[in-house]
């Protein structure tokens, strides 16, 4: 995708991060996206978790496949290497890639075409592997780089911009991954920073198949009068479930004056995700509570929030019973069984 | 008299005839074994049915002491153990040949021939007098038609019993039926007919240095050698057992002693898309990885084996070719995918193939394989098929030399990165082979780049700018022209006064070979070329150029080799005729010299 590389310039006041790094060294090329784009918000959300998270970005990848979110991650992160894929293909080459190598973050950027249409079935068995990784979908409802079609999480009702209503029912990602048994699911929307955030650090810890469903509204194709996944439309309708807020480990105090009523929840590495849910008794990690949840509301309502966690489950490589040490890095005398046993061995061919 | 009653030793052929699902391959097997063990060249196809059980399934052992391992078409012994289609296994028993049949039940006499002799043993009978269980009767039939094949081709029986004692170790009431049933059809040979037959086994030492091996397990062997750590594929027959051997290797030989964990992973995808994806993912984040296919995957592969291309990422792929178009028949084979694999995918593409014709060559390609896969940073598309991959060959021992280390090409570690002034630029600075370095993932913020499979310049950047789009495009062709030099020489067998040339690859070897003997004999002499890859090279160049004509053999409809040829040297098209065996079963020296003799 075409960018542009953004000026060089650093303010000498700019926060630094346990790494001494400023914000700036997490951004991208500049994006060449539709001003106004939900896909930059997110964007900036992924610059800043990664920034408060005081990620080596070295230490990333982040790979997506083909459509307008696809093109984010030239927009963050120049320190990482990047991988744009073929369309519906970036859970594949994910898996390969952390196949390779455990030892990095894997952060997957797509959208709902690419997700929930051309790349469903990569994307769904991603998830039945556990694959430790960041799956951001961006999602707009609507095909924007072929300008204007229906997607596959275009809501039934919802009016393309010349006004043909969507009579299909839509696939939401959030019930679907839930039902897969993926072990981290959120929703959020691109204008809500203060909560999209905390669940991209969340994300970023997980161990496992992270699903971060953002809606993402087009400014183009699908923001106007009768969309559901226009910017008027998920204001008006986004329904909090939860409100997380994410502790790094060894911050004990910080975990404990946190407000009465919240679920904790320790990840792998020692960090807490806090939740204050809206509703009464809402539970994060009981499946079979927030399915019932997300079941008894209303249509319209666009549920918001990290919607359910499972931070133990074993993922591809604890599943593979695969080297602690990456494969990538063995050295080749572990690997090969020598000449002297492959005279002995075929003894077994005779 | 017949010159198949005229006394021959170590050299004829047997055709097995049964019904899949019941038990009959490992009795197969066995004699097969035997033989090999006897010392005596011999070589065993197996022609089944893409069905579990119930259908017909042959078996074809050819003994030939001058070590000639192609199919023979004439069937000295018919063994028919299956009713539904005697008919065409009695007609096809050569005149003067031998058919052994279960006389348990009353042979039609509309099938009798008077130029072929009938040998009856109550197989069913036998087994039925003897052992309790069903199963057992219906299994222990087929042990019981070896015992008669011991006696009547004089099969050493301590060589048949060590082999039995060997596969049963551990289960004492297997082995011991299995000895019974043995001797119940031994014994009622030695009584009722006159053992030997006029031709028969002599013991030889022609397999000091030989193993009996098939291609998909020394493929997989080939991958554990060459250090590959990642494996992604999608079960389909005939490339499942490249798998399975790469995963039993693992097993044995990638359990870390100090771990305990596993050196390796293996990932069944959800479709071939993502067993390349997988592939590519891994190979990009600097792991040794495959995927083994058939046809039908390579069709799916398509898309991502062009990302590769384009994008320079190494990835192997081993095709493992059957039947097509489409399903085809899944369970024969054929050399049909070689177009589809040399440009695979869309957009201008061109890949490295390899052609082994046997598997000692399955083994040494593997490894070549991934080595040239790093070296060129590009797919490499491992051309094997359902013949080299699934059946039995007598092959050399394969050879190992502790020296050898990985290819890994051009990779730019944390220290030259250091040492790096400026951005890394992905696709700058090309070698003398056009290959530029890459970077891997996680090793340094200074090696960072953008892998994409949309336009891009040499600097790795997005591009729309036709100038730097083509200046990419043509440094991709000339490295895989390159790649000429690297890829195994092509195998000539030159003859005093040869007329004209012969040109073949991967399994047709066999038959060719046995050809061109058989057809010097006659006085008609050729040369002959076996290309062992793609691109081709000088040696191929001057075959087709020094020639006044070749003929190509292969086993497609579209003769594929021959427009390979046509598309990629000099050669002029009128100086390529064809000689075509694409039905699905492994071709025979006869085809060859009568495919040849009838355009000359």
């Amino acid at each position: 995708m075409p960018s542009i590389a953004k000026p060089v310039a650093t303010h000498p006041t700019l926060q630094r991060n346990a790494l001494g790094l400023t914000i700036r060294d997490y951004e991208g090329s500049m994006s060449t996206l539709c001003a106004g784009c939900g896909h930059d918000s997110i964007t900036a959300a992924v610059i800043r978790a990664l920034w408060e998270l005081d990620t080596q970005p070295h230490m990333v990848a982040k790979l997506s496949g083909i459509g307008c979110s696809s093109k984010t991650p030239t927009y963050f992160l120049s320190g990482a290497h990047g991988f744009n894929s073929a369309h519906g293909r970036m859970p594949a080459i994910v898996t390969g890639a952390a196949a390779a190598n455990r030892d990095l973050l894997y952060i997957g950027v797509s959208g709902d075409g690419d997700s929930l249409s051309i790349g469903l079935g990569q994307m769904c068995h991603a998830i039945r592997r556990n694959i430790r990784m960041a799956y951001i979908l961006e999602n707009n409802g609507v095909y924007g780089l072929t300008k204007g079609q229906f997607s596959a999480s275009s809501d039934i009702g919802s009016k393309s911009k010349r006004g043909e209503p969507n009579r299909m029912a839509p696939i939401d990602p959030v019930k679907l991954s839930l039902s897969l048994g993926a072990t981290f699911i959120a929703r959020s929307f691109s204008g809500d920073k203060e909560q999209l955030v905390p669940i991209l650090k969340a994300a970023f810890t997980h161990r496992g198949f992270a699903l971060v469903d953002v809606v993402s509204p087009c400014v183009t194709f699908n923001d106007h009068e009768g969309s559901t996944k226009s910017y008027k439309h998920t204001r008006k309708n986004t329904l909090r479930a939860t409100q997380a807020d994410w502790v790094p480990p060894q911050s004990e105090i910080l975990a404990q004056i946190s407000k009465s009523g919240t679920t904790a929840v320790t990840m792998h590495d020692g960090s807490v995700v806090h939740f204050s849910a809206v509703p009464k008794d809402y539970d994060p990690t009981d499946r079979r509570k927030v399915a019932a949840y997300l079941d008894e509301q209303p249509a319209n309502a666009v549920v918001t929030g990290l919607l359910y966690i499972d931070p133990s489950a074993p993922d591809m490589h604890e599943l593979g019973q695969s080297s602690p040490t990456p494969l990538r890095d063995l050295a080749y005398e572990k690997l090969c069984p020598g000449s002297a046993e492959l005279e002995r061995m075929q003894e077994e061919f005779r | 008299m017949h010159d198949v009653l005229r006394t021959r030793v170590n050299d004829f052929a047997v055709k097995l005839a049964n019904v899949n699902g019941t038990g009959s391959a490992s009795a197969n097997g066995l004699l097969m074994q035997a033989i090999f063990r006897m010392g005596i060249p011999v070589c065993g196809k197996n022609l089944f049915p893409s069905n579990i059980q119930g259908l017909p399934t042959w078996y074809e052992i050819r003994v030939n002491k001058e070590g000639y391992s192609a199919r023979a078409l004439d069937y000295d012994l018919m063994v028919a153990m299956n009713s539904q289609t005697y008919d065409r296994d009695i007609k096809e028993v050569r005149p003067g040949g031998y058919l052994l049949y279960d006389s348990s039940w009353p042979l039609d006499p509309d099938l009798h021939r008077e130029d072929i002799t009938f040998l009856g043993v109550p197989l069913a009978e036998l087994c039925n007098q003897n052992f309790e269980d069903p199963r057992t009767r219906i299994l222990m039939k087929n042990i019981a038609y070896a015992g008669a094949m011991v006696a009547t081709l004089d099969i050493d029986m301590d060589v048949v019993n060590t082999l039995l004692d060997e596969k049963f170790a551990g289960k004492k009431a297997l082995r011991e039926s299995n000895h019974k049933a043995l001797l119940l059809g031994y014994q009622y040979a030695k009584e009722h007919f006159e053992c030997p037959l006029p031709f028969r086994l002599e013991k030889m030492d022609a397999n000091k240095d030989k193993i009996l091996i098939d291609g998909n397990t020394a493929t997989a062997l080939g991958a554990i050698y060459a250090g590959c750590t990642v494996a992604a594929w999608y079960p389909i027959t005939p490339a499942t057992s490249v798998m399975d051997g790469f995963k039993g290797f693992c097993e044995q030989y990638r359990k870390d002693p100090e771990t305990g964990k596993n050196n390796y992973l293996i990932i069944q995808a959800e479709d071939e898309l993502a067993a390349i994806g997988m592939v590519l993912g891994a190979s990009w984040n600097g792991a040794r990885a495959f995927t083994s296919t058939a046809g039908p995957g390579l069709s799916l592969m398509n898309e991502l084996i062009g990302f590769g291309y384009y994008a320079e990422i190494p990835a192997v792929i081993v095709d493992v070719q059957r039947v097509g178009p489409s399903t085809g028949m899944p369970t024969r084979t054929q050399q049909s995918d070689l177009m589809l694999a040399a440009y695979a995918s869309h957009g201008d593409t061109r890949h490295i193939l390899l052609f082994p014709a046997n598997p000692h060559e399955c083994f040494r390609f593997a490894v070549k394989a991934f080595d040239l896969a790093e070296q060129f940073q590009t797919p490499v598309i491992l051309m094997s098929d359902l013949d080299i991959g699934m059946n039995d060959w007598v092959v050399p021992r394969l050879t190992w030399d502790d020296a050898y280390r990985p290819d890994r090409g051009r990779v730019l570690d944390a220290e030259d990165l250091e040492k790096k002034i400026g951005k890394f630029q992905r696709y700058n600075q090309e070698d003398e082979n056009f290959v530029a370095a890459r970077t891997l993932p996680g090793v340094s913020q200074k090696g960072a780049y953008f892998t994409r499979g949309s336009g891009h310049n040499k600097f790795g950047g997005y591009t729309e700018i036709p100038d730097e789009y083509q200046e990419v495009m043509d440094r991709l062709k000339k490295k895989h022209a390159a790649a000429a030099k690297f890829i195994p020489e092509p195998e000539l067998a030159s003859r005093e006064g040869a007329k004209f040339g012969v040109i073949a690859m991967g399994g047709c070897d066999q038959a060719v070979r046995e050809a061109l003997d058989v057809l010097d004999r006659q006085g008609t002499t050729a040369d002959y070329l076996r290309v062992r890859g793609f691109p081709f090279g000088d040696v191929v160049e001057r075959f087709l150029a020094q020639h006044d004509f070749c003929f190509v053999v292969e086993q497609s409809r579209d003769a594929q080799l021959r427009s390979l040829l046509i598309l990629e040297t000099a050669v002029p098209k009128e100086k390529l005729r064809s000689v075509l065996v694409y039905g699905g079963f492994p071709l025979s020296s006869r085809h060859v010299v009568q495919g040849i003799l009838s355009q000359l």
